[in-house]
C-alpha cells in the first residue's frame, strides 16, 4: 500500500525541471528525503500538497487523485514547512483557533498536551517565539488533527539537538497508528539514520535511490585504500569514487562483492546516509565523464 | 525485559535485537506464550526504523522462537521442542553449577553432594 504514488510527473520552474517517472511511498513508514539545496525537494512536497501544479503526469495521494483538489483530503494531511504564514502579532491561542476551525478531527486534547510537553505560552504572540519554538508550534498545528499523511520539508533544520529529539519523539508516537505516513525531507540525515524506514534522494529534479534504510546500512560498503587499488575493471562496480593525494574511497552496493573484490588490503566501513548522499551525488557529475573514460581510464 | 542497542556496532540493529530476545527466551527470561512489545512501539522505544524491528521479529520466527497471530501479535512460541528443551536443560545445570559451588564452599565432597540429591530427588 502506497500512501503517495507520482507517475510520469514532470513540473519546469524556470531552468530547473523536476522529472520523477514513478515514486512511491509506503504507507505506515517514514520516508526520509535527502538531496541538495535546489535538487527539488520542496517542489516534490509543494506537488503533493497540490501547492503547486503539474506541467505533466498525475500524482495520487492516499488513494486519490488530487487534481480535483479535493478539500477532504488536506484533511488527512499535515505539512510543516516554510514559509508558515502565521501573523506575527497574534498570540499562539488565536492561530490555534483559526485553523482549528478547518479540521474536522481537531483534537483539542491533543493539541493541549502538545503544548505542554514543548512547553508553549499559548497567549504568547507568534513573533515572540525562537526560532525552535516556531518550529514546534507549526508541528503542533501540523499534528493535532490526526493526519495520516505527514508532510514535513525540514522540520528540523536550526534546532538544537534536544529538541530534534522531541519532535523524533512525537512524531514516532503518531507513527504508532499503522496508518500513518510521514514523508521528511532534511539535511539532518542523523536524525533519519534512526528513525527512518525509506529514503529517497534526489539530485538535479531526478530521483536516484529509493531504497530502505536498513539496507543501505546494512549492506553497502565504503571502501579506502591505495589508489593504484581504484583502477580498470573494478571501476563499474563503484557507485561513487573519491579520490585524494593519499588514497581513493569508493562506495559499493554489496559488501560482499567488495570484499571479494579488494580482500584484506583495503579499510572497510559502514556508509552513513550523509557519505552515500555525497558518492552518489559526485558519482552524478562523473557521468559526462563517462565516454572519456571507456578510451583512456585514467581518472580511474 | 531489558535491550540494548549500539549504533556504532558493525552488528545490523536487527541482528541485535534478534540475538537479546532469543538470549531472553532461552534463559526463561520471557515466556512460552509471553506477548511481545507491538513492533511500532519497540520502534518508538528503541528510536529505530519500524522496519527495523519488523525484520528482527521475522527472523525470530523463521529460527521458530516466536509467533505472530493476527490481531493479536507476536508471542513466544517454541515450536522446536528439542530446543526448548536443551534451553530448559541449560537453565537446570545453571542452577546446578550454582548448588555444587556452595557445596564445595563448605568442603562437601561429591559423594555427600550425590547421596542428598538422591534423597531430595526421591521425595520430590
Amino acid at each position: 500500500m502506497y500512501a503517495v504514488t507520482f507517475n510520469n510527473v514532470r513540473k519546469r520552474l524556470g531552468d530547473f525541471e523536476l522529472n520523477i517517472p514513478k515514486l512511491a511511498i509506503r504507507q505506515g513508514y517514514m520516508t526520509g528525503f535527502i538531496g541538495e539545496n535546489g535538487a527539488g525537494k520542496t517542489t516534490t512536497i509543494k506537488l503533493i500538497l497540490d501547492m503547486l501544479q503539474l506541467d505533466e503526469g498525475s500524482i495520487e495521494v492516499l488513494g486519490k487523485n488530487i487534481k480535483g483538489g479535493s478539500v477532504s483530503i488536506h484533511q488527512e494531511i499535515g505539512y510543516v514547512g516554510e514559509p508558515t504564514g502565521y501573523p506575527e502579532e497574534t498570540p499562539l491561542e488565536a492561530i490555534k483557533d483559526m485553523l482549528a476551525l478547518f479540521y474536522k478531527n481537531w483534537d483539542e486534547v491533543l493539541y493541549k498536551s502538545y503544548m505542554q510537553f514543548f512547553n508553549l505560552n499559548s497567549k504568547q504572540k507568534y513573533k515572540d517565539l525562537s526560532t525552535g519554538q516556531k518550529k514546534q508550534f507549526a508541528m503542533i498545528m501540523a499534528l493535532s488533527h490526526h493526519p495520516k499523511l505527514i508532510l514535513l520539508d525540514e522540520p528540523t533544520s536550526g534546532l538544537d539537538p534536544v529538541v530534534r529529539n522531541e519532535i523524533l519523539d512525537i512524531l514516532m508516537d503518531h507513527m504508532q497508528n499503522e496508518e500513518v505516513t510521514i514523508f521528511y525531507s532534511t539535511h539532518i540525515t542523523s536524525d533519519l539514520e534512526k528513525a527512518g524506514d525509506y529514503i529517497v534522494y534526489i539530485n538535479d529534479g531526478q530521483i536516484k535511490l529509493n531504497s530502505e534504510k536498513d539496507t543501505l546500512l546494512n549492506e553497502y560498503s565504503l571502501v579506502k585504500g591505495p589508489k593504484a587499488l581504484f583502477k580498470g575493471d573494478i571501476c563499474k562496480e563503484f557507485l561513487g569514487l573519491r579520490e585524494n593525494s593519499f588514497g581513493s574511497e569508493a562506495l559499493l552496493k554489496n559488501k560482499k562483492v567488495a570484499y571479494e573484490l579488494f580482500g584484506e588490503e583495503v579499510k572497510y566501513s559502514k556508509p552513513t546516509i550523509e557519505e552515500i548522499m555525497i558518492f552518489l551525488s559526485h558519482n552524478n557529475s562523473k557521468v559526462v565523464t563517462e565516454k572519456a573514460l571507456r578510451g583512456g581510464n585514467k581518472q580511474c | 525485559m531489558d535491550i540494548i542497542i549500539m549504533s556504532d556496532s558493525s552488528m545490523p540493529l536487527y541482528e541485535q535485537i534478534t540475538n537479546q530476545i532469543k538470549k531472553l527466551i532461552l534463559s526463561g527470561e520471557l515466556k512460552q506464550g509471553e506477548l511481545l512489545p507491538s513492533i511500532r512501539m519497540m520502534a518508538k522505544e528503541l528510536k529505530v526504523s519500524i522496519i527495523t524491528v519488523k525484520r528482527a521479529y521475522e527472523e525470530l520466527e523463521i529460527e521458530g522462537f516466536v509467533a505472530t497471530a493476527l490481531g493479536k501479535g507476536t508471542y513466544v512460541s517454541m515450536v522446536n521442542t528439542e530446543r526448548l528443551r536443551e534451553s530448559q536443560i541449560s537453565q537446570i545445570e545453571d542452577q546446578l553449577e550454582g548448588i555444587v559451588l556452595a557445596a564445595k564452599g563448605i568442603g562437601m565432597n561429591l559423594e555427600d553432594l550425590q547421596e542428598r540429591l538422591k534423597i531430595i530427588f526421591e521425595e520430590a
